[in-house]
């Protein structure tokens, strides 16, 4: 038993197409649909589905970021959270002292288990959790396909190049949370009603004490290389030829 | 003069491909010597392909029942332990170096990088960002070590020609009992592996069941190619996790890409956008994967691949 946090960070939409503003220095974000990061929906439902199972009393959602992650919060209280914190702040903090805000929280709040997202779909990182389990020095069991709770440990069945590695680790842990972990519920409309009531607590970054790292300089931001559209051809000899021609077969 | 750690990855018989891509980027960082550096059960075998990598200087053999799995809460405090002398210490950008290099990185209070996919100089870089549609070019401060992982589908493997000093050492380092391995689960097959091949055949959810997703591997046997799977077909059950390729599974870069009845949503793309030659069949006109394949054939797959497949063979 005990309590879960779980890690809801505000992107932008899997759906949005993104565009490089022209003068290099982001993304466009204004107008843009803003959304709980995939991954961290997955983790976030897994946590769910540890409570119901009655192997968890509590589950916290935090988030770190601008005042708005309020709505992605909400989110995830209507999904089933019991209470949000949001640790707020216009920065653009760099992973590492994001990790250190969870590492405060978690100092306070005791959880058993905490599960982020394996990567967050704007910056592709995939970073915070293998960095949290280090400071903690807490197990990480990340790119979780499966997860299993009993007799104070968990065992994860992991997504990796060779396939499918099962590890067991000793609670408390760390587990990031893979595409195929489960498939997140919708939220319905009485349970976004209820999520008004539930407790969402902000703090301010400044409490926390933390210096950010500014080690990292982004110097521009840059749309990719596109690829030409080539050739369209109509039957699979004109195909084998192009292939022949490029010494590909 | 830059001193840069590689992390060797291996299954524990053989040193992995993506070792080789690290070697090919560090070399690119100038006035730079190169270590790669193994943890092993019994690294011995290894240790002596290793050195056959150009362009590095030694090898570094640590040898422990602990190094049998790969588990990075044992990994990380041995490196820790072993990086005062390097200015850089670089893995590569599989799930091994992803769950590895951001662990050392905390333990060494800094940021780490993630998919270093160009090399500027020896402090700055590019990396993708939002599934690679914003290519972001970074610069790292004096004071911090470099920390990062390498996007293999940006790099050729380097080659094997050299014959680099082995060093075995013995690390003191305090090691974690919270971790145990288990068991892994891989798909037995004798084809080239996905990441490394020069020739991949993908199927998506246009293949329909698990079944008929055979046609995928009889094809890419002709071929002599790896097989892949999109997200959609690997979500359906046609394909096991560890033949897909997108943004969150293998991002690779061969020769030549064969996607079939794959739609081509932007999440498939980023992995593939390195690839030589994209070819792709599908029978909607429309799909978005004809935007980015070199060689477009609109038609169904169930008639076309036999009749490829045939082709070939004859």
């Amino acid at each position: 038993m005990g309590k879960i946090i779980v890690g809801l960070k505000r992107v932008i939409d899997y759906n949005v197409r993104v565009r490089v503003r022209p003068d290099g220095s982001g993304v466009e974000t204004d107008g843009v649909k803003m959304s709980i990061n995939p991954f961290d929906e997955i983790a976030l439902e897994e946590a769910l589905r540890i409570k119901e199972q009655g192997n968890a009393d509590e589950i916290i959602v935090l988030s770190i970021g601008a005042s708005e992650s309020q709505q992605q919060l909400r989110t995830g209280l209507a999904m089933g959270a019991d209470r949000a914190i949001l640790v707020e702040t216009s920065k653009d903090l760099d992973p590492l002292s994001i990790t250190k805000v969870f590492q405060k929280i978690i100092d306070q709040e005791k959880p058993n288990l905490v599960i982020l997202g394996k990567q967050a779909i704007d910056n592709d990182n995939n970073q915070t959790g293998q960095m949290l389990a280090a400071l903690l020095e807490w197990p990480q069991a990340t790119f979780a396909s499966k997860v299993t709770l009993s007799d104070g440990k968990a065992q994860v069945t992991r997504e990796v190049d060779a396939g499918l590695e099962t590890i067991e680790v000793t609670l408390p842990a760390i587990i990031t949370a893979d595409l195929r972990l489960n498939e997140p519920r919708y939220v319905k409309l009485p349970d976004i009603m209820k999520a008004k009531k539930k407790p969402l607590e902000i703090k301010a970054f400044e409490e926390f004490s933390i210096t950010p790292k500014d080690t990292i300089n982004i110097l521009n931001t840059e749309p990719p290389e596109e690829r030409q559209k080539g050739i369209m051809v109509d039957n699979v000899d004109a195909l084998l030829e192009e292939l022949e021609k490029k010494g590909l077969v | 003069m830059n001193k840069i750690l590689i992390i060797a990855e291996h299954n524990g018989l053989e040193i992995n491909g993506s070792t080789n891509k690290c070697v090919t980027c560090a070399n690119v960082i100038p006035e730079s010597e190169i270590d790669v550096v193994i943890f092993s059960k019994d690294g011995a075998t290894l240790a002596s392909q290793a050195a056959t990598i150009d362009g590095i200087k030694k090898v570094i053999v640590i040898n422990g029942d602990f190094n049998e799995h790969n588990l990075a809460a044992i990994l990380a405090p041995q490196i820790q332990s072993l990086a005062e002398n390097y200015s850089h210490i670089f893995g590569p950008s599989t799930t091994f170096g992803k769950d590895l290099m951001p662990r050392i990185a905390a333990l060494m209070d800094t940021n780490q990088i993630s998919d270093i996919m160009e090399v500027l100089n020896s402090r700055s870089f590019k990396r993708p960002t939002y599934a690679g549609n914003a290519i972001l070019t970074i610069e790292v401060a004096e004071s911090e070590k470099i920390i990062a992982t390498i996007r293999t589908a940006s790099f050729a493997a380097a080659e094997n020609n050299n014959n680099a000093d082995i060093n075995n050492m013995v690390l003191d380092t305090e090691l974690p009992d919270h971790t145990k391995f288990l068991s892994i689960q891989s798909g037995k097959s004798d084809r080239p592996d996905l990441q490394t091949a020069k020739k991949v055949v993908s199927g998506g959810r246009a293949l329909a069941s698990e079944e008929s997703f055979k046609i995928i591997y009889d094809l890419a046997d002709s071929l002599g190619a790896g097989a892949g799977a999109s997200r959609a077909a690997v979500d359906a059950g046609y394909a096991p996790n560890e033949m897909q390729v997108g943004q969150t599974g293998k991002i690779i870069a061969p020769d030549l890409y064969i996607a079939i009845g794959i739609s081509g949503a932007i999440q498939h793309l980023t992995g593939i956008k390195d690839a030589g030659t994209i070819v792709a069949i599908n029978k909607d006109e429309d799909a978005p994967i004809f935007e980015v394949a070199d060689i477009g054939l609109v038609g169904d797959l169930f008639k076309v691949i036999p009749e490829l497949k045939a082709a070939l063979e004859k």
